[in-house]
């Protein structure tokens, strides 16, 4: 077990690095200069000096190689990097330093932690929704099958999962908190203050990112469930004389729920990497909206690349995760 | 090949040996395959083997049939896998008509491939759902090119009536047939190539009962016309028996046992073939009174990763002594076509009271050295040698 | 058993007279409608089982010799099946039954063991959980009773150190061990009629044997009924008393094993006779296989549902094999011998021209007569 956790953090590691080397050269690459220029005429209104670009240039190590320029920002996550050139000015970057922020002249670090609690109250809760509400609804429909519950459900999935999310989110915002007044207004209260404040702003949001979501769960669910009921352990267990619901959801659904968590795993990591529709509609201020913002031009880059490398540091570990689980669940998957 | 007349069974060849070549076709010698067990630890490193195999010899000669048998496990798959070079063997050799394919490349393997080609024991999952049955026949003459474009279909018509289907179903899907129409879409494809040797392995014991009769026939028939040598491998010894002059009895990767049919059917002289015939129902014994005497085999087959000393089947065997597990027994010839693994080799309630091997091994009765003989060289070699060593007179004899 | 203090379903009931047999199995007829029309798995078939007796159930692969007994149990899904006739297990009917009643039956006066114990068993709960788990559900007694009689169940099946391979998965089992297992689940009830479906089909021949030997020591050990059902002609003559073959559905010869193992009066019994391979006899005869393929059970065929494949169908006068059903009526052996054939002398064709083909060693060189041992077994005997 220890083996193998060492083994795949080992290659968890390098996914990362290689990522961020990825997405570093090639915005580094991509760019040329014009963040430097960029610096420039907001420092001259709109002039830009020869003189004054090649010194900005030298600051921001345009006249370095992208190796270099890769190494020192890399070493600065570690240990932190002093006199960051950004805006004209230099900033002290302490570890780990992921670069300032052009939007907030804050160190990005720094934005990314105030700015993550409201993401993951959205992501934690709204997964959770979808994940009991769909393996739930699946299961039964499972049990079910060919009836008009289960095809309703089916149908039904279908046409949610044809709408576009930012369209259902923005539609029960209107009707739901503006029209209705049902839900309060949306936004983030740091759960550490007032939690029930945060619930009710929070619902909403969950509510829309759980049954847009869950109807792709339940049809998974209930694919595997299917196929799991017809295996030759359901015979048995039926013919020991175990409950039906006892069969359906101690029997079935441990074995059918191998796959579902490997989904989950991966969509949940994409979901802590930022919601991009969930918090513009419902006005939360989270790291999808923030990297939404740095993406405008002129682009923020140390953003950027921050939360490539967080996003790709969540799937990578969700893997991990979901890997372990599965030995967990399954005592056939020995991960000695 | 659907209605079997009396003719057919006069016309069933003996096959004791007459009507089969005397040349060689496939020499295996020593053939080893090892799994590697891979460590938990942070560096992945080989920590034990799977002896799958373990030094397997034995001849197969032009058109004949060799039955391979054991149980789960013996390694009976692994030795068909091997000749026909779906796994890399660990060691040894594999000479078919003289050339050791064993080590060739994928490359230098193609020619000899269309020569030696499978019988697959499941018919449902070893052809292809979504290919007819013209293209999985067709298939390996358009990769080997042996006939031209245009020839293609009247050749597969003419293999889908060799094995008994109608030509004009080429058109049709795997999932259209039954089990045994599908394993005789099987044995067309095999012999699309014209194949020297066919390695069937298992080939009928997915099938119903009935329709093993007429698989089994077909096979034959295929062997008659045709001249294949087959490596049959089978765990049914009752369907071996009707197929194979020669059988081979394998346990934990090592042949025990190998003879004419006529001595492993009627004297086997170790003591898990004695088991193995002794262990299958049998009809017509029963219905004459229950359940008969048989030889009970206690426990499981072992780990092939560490499998016991000396003798592989001494934990099992109800004659084990010291010498068993001190002691790997020769492979020794003691017939004319016999060849058997055993310290006690003998007749059932007739094994002798002292070891056969400690002379040749130079061990005293429980298996020590004795340092004064000088233990004769005892390889085990492929087929079988003019002389051999006769228990009655404990001493070489020649025909 | 001093734990079963629990009441047994069919103990509610008012006793069943002890002499009568244990299942009674009248005309039941089984239909699966399907997209493609209406399969008829089983159709009127009538059989009992007697306690401390075992009857054999032979046939192929859709011959429904496992849906009649997934029947007893009432294992199949209501909506997707349609049942007619009666089975009575121990005096009570159970087509139609309430499912709660049903399921007390289930694992507790009725159990099963299934062909693929690896398939068969749950893979992610342990051997111990699964057999208590049985336990459980009939009776009221504490995880760790139950675990106790987990453990002495896998004992008496012979798994060694039992009370450490209580917590075993069943991928750590080998093929056997898990058999044992399955059996051990299935007998933690000390059910009155267990029924295996091809319990040792997908087991070595040594393993197999032990199997065999265990079942049947269980079964004098317990006087419990057993039916098992099989492909293997060799599995029912070393187990079961009565046999029963089928054949697209319905029973076409059933009576004492031993009676229907040396004078089957079916072709299709002579078929799988002649198909099976032996180990001992004259290896140079081809064997003789029943040509074609087995019927279909949505569109049968007409009148005999052997007669496509039947080579004696020249020897029954008229049309009739391909018009007209025959009855499952007693022969030329007696009431207890009953077969469906229209044939008038089935034992005479059996002896003159079957016999010789499929086993010349069992006929007299000299006079051309069955060997005396065989020929003589009284058919009212059994």
């Amino acid at each position: 077990m220890t083996g193998f956790i060492i083994r795949r953090v080992l290659s968890s590691i390098l996914v990362v690095i290689l990522t961020s080397i990825f997405v570093f050269v090639l915005f580094f690459k991509g760019l040329g200069d014009s963040p430097a220029r960029n610096a420039c005429e907001k420092l001259h209104n709109g002039r830009c000096p020869a003189p004054v670009l090649a010194s900005i240039k030298h600051e921001m190590g345009f006249d370095k190689p992208v190796a270099t320029n890769y190494a020192i920002w890399a070493k600065g996550i570690f240990v932190g990097r002093h006199n960051v050139y950004s805006d004209g000015k230099g900033y002290n970057c302490p570890a780990p330093c992921l670069g300032i922020s052009q939007m907030t002249s804050n160190t990005v670090w720094h934005d990314l932690k105030t700015k993550y609690p409201a993401t993951m109250t959205v992501a934690v809760g709204g997964a959770s929704m979808y994940l009991v509400l769909g393996v739930i609804l699946g299961a039964l429909a499972a049990r079910w099958r060919g009836t008009f519950a289960d095809r309703l459900l089916v149908g039904g999935s279908l046409i949610v999962s044809s709408i576009p999310y930012y369209l259902v989110a923005l539609l029960a915002w209107i009707y739901l908190s503006l029209q209705l007044k049902l839900f309060p207004n949306t936004g983030y209260y740091p759960i550490t203050s007032n939690p029930g404040k945060t619930i009710a702003y929070m619902a909403l949001p969950w509510l829309v990112l759980g049954l847009t979501n869950c109807t792709s769960y339940a049809r998974f669910t209930r694919g595997q469930m299917v196929e799991t009921l017809n295996e030759d352990f359901i015979r048995t267990a039926n013919a020991k004389g175990v409950r039906t619901n006892t069969v359906l959801f101690k029997h079935a659904l441990r074995a059918a729920i191998v796959p579902v968590v490997t989904i989950f795993g991966l969509d949940f990591a994409t979901l802590l990497a930022g919601t991009i529709f969930t918090e513009r509609i419902f006005g939360i201020d989270g790291i999808g909206n923030w990297s939404l913002q740095a993406l405008q031009p002129p682009m923020d880059i140390n953003v950027v690349s921050a939360s490539v490398l967080v996003s790709a540091i969540l799937v990578v570990v969700a893997n991990l995760l979901v890997d372990i689980l599965y030995s967990f669940i399954d005592p056939r998957v020995s991960i000695a | 090949m659907s209605t079997v007349t009396n003719s057919d069974i006069e016309r069933a060849p003996d096959r004791s040996g007459a009507t089969v070549g005397n040349e060689t076709l496939l020499e295996v010698r020593d053939l080893k395959k090892y799994f590697p067990v891979k460590s938990g630890g942070v560096i992945r490193r080989t920590v034990a083997h799977v002896q799958a195999v373990d030094g397997v010899s034995f001849t197969l000669n032009k058109g004949a049939s060799l039955g391979l048998v054991g149980e789960s496990g013996c390694g009976k798959t692994t030795t068909g896998r091997l000749i026909t070079r779906l796994y890399d063997p660990t060691a040894g050799e594999i000479n078919f008509e003289g050339t050791d394919i064993g080590h060739l490349t994928r490359r230098q393997m193609m020619p000899i491939r269309s020569e030696i080609q499978m019988i697959f024991q499941d018919p449902y999952s070893s052809l292809n759902p979504r290919h007819t049955v013209g293209t999985i026949v067709g298939t390996p003459l358009r990769v080997h090119n042996m006939v031209p474009e245009k020839k293609t279909l009247p050749r597969v018509q003419e293999l889908l009536e060799v094995v008994g289907l109608n030509p004009e179903h080429y058109n049709r899907y795997p999932s259209e047939f039954s089990g045994g129409q599908r394993q005789r879409i099987g044995i067309a494809r095999a012999l699309a190539l014209q194949p020297k040797l066919l390695v069937a392995d298992e080939p009928v014991s997915a099938l119903d009962v009935s329709i093993q009769a007429q698989v089994v026939n077909l096979l034959r028939d295929v062997q008659d016309e045709f001249g294949v040598a087959f490596l049959f491998i089978a765990h049914d010894l009752a369907i071996v028996r009707h197929f194979c002059p020669e059988v081979a009895v394998m346990y934990l990767g090592k042949i025990v046992e190998i003879g004419d049919r006529e001595t492993i059917y009627e004297h086997p002289h170790h003591p898990y073939t004695q088991a193995l015939l002794s262990a299958a129902p049998d009809v017509k014994q029963a219905a004459i009174g229950g359940r008969r005497e048989r030889i009970r085999l206690e426990g499981d087959v072992p780990s092939p990763i560490n499998p016991p000393s000396g003798c592989r089947f001494r934990t099992r065997c109800w004659m084990a002594q010291e010498i068993c597990a001190k002691q790997e027994p020769p492979l020794l010839q003691i017939g004319k076509r016999h060849k058997v693994a055993c310290h006690f080799a003998g007749e059932i309630h007739q094994a002798p009271a002292r070891p056969i091997t400690t002379e040749m091994l130079g061990v005293d009765d429980q298996g020590n050295p004795t340092g004064g003989a000088t233990p004769a060289p005892m390889q085990d070699q492929p087929g079988f040698a003019d002389s051999w060593f006769d228990l009655k007179s404990k001493s070489v004899t020649s025909a | 058993m001093s734990t079963d203090t629990f009441e047994r379903a069919d103990d509610m009931a008012a006793p069943a007279n002890p002499s009568d047999p244990f299942l009674v199995v009248e005309q039941l007829t089984v239909k699966f409608p399907t997209h493609d029309g209406l399969v008829q798995a089983v159709t009127d078939l009538s059989y009992t089982v007697e306690r401390g007796k075992t009857l054999g159930i032979v046939g192929e692969s859709g011959s429904g010799k496992s849906v009649s007994s997934m029947a007893v149990l009432g294992l199949h899904d209501p909506k997707h099946t349609r049942l007619s006739g009666s089975i009575r297990v121990d005096g009570q009917e159970v087509i139609g039954a309430p499912e709660e009643r049903m399921r007390k039956i289930r694992g507790n006066s009725i159990a099963m063991i299934f062909q693929d114990a690896l398939t068969a068993l749950h893979p992610f709960y342990t051997v111990g959980d699964q057999i208590s788990e049985c336990y459980r559900i009939h009776h009221r007694v504490s995880r760790g009773e139950a675990k106790k009689r987990a453990i002495e169940m896998l004992d008496r099946v012979g798994i060694p150190q039992a009370n450490r391979r209580v917590d075993d998965y069943p991928h750590q089992f080998s093929g056997g061990m898990r058999q044992r297992a399955m059996i051990a689940m299935a007998l933690v009830n000390d059910p009155q009629l267990l029924i295996a479906d091809e319990p040792t089909t997908a087991l070595d021949v040594t393993v197999q044997a032990q199997i065999l030997d265990l079942l049947q020591d269980l079964q004098r050990e317990f006087n419990s009924a057993v039916i098992i059902i099989t492909h293997d002609l060799g599995v029912v003559a070393e187990l079961s008393d009565t046999t029963m073959v089928m054949y697209g559905g319905r029973a076409v010869e059933y009576g004492a094993t031993r009676e229907i193992l040396t004078h089957p009066e079916m072709p299709y019994t002579w078929g799988l006779l002649g198909s099976i391979p032996e180990v001992a006899g004259d290896a140079n005869t081809r064997l003789i296989p029943i040509p074609g393929n087995p019927p279909s059970l949505l569109n049968p065929p007409s009148g005999c549902a052997f007669h496509p494949r039947c080579p004696h169908i020249d020897k029954v006068p008229g049309d009739l094999c391909r018009t007209t059903l025959p009855d499952l009526v007693p022969g030329d052996r007696g009431a207890n011998h009953v077969k469906r054939c229209h044939l008038a002398n089935p034992s005479e064709i059996y002896a003159g021209e079957v016999l010789p083909e499929i086993a010349p060693d069992l006929i007299d060189p000299e006079t051309g007569e069955m060997i005396p041992e065989i020929a003589e077994v009284d058919p009212d005997e059994v």
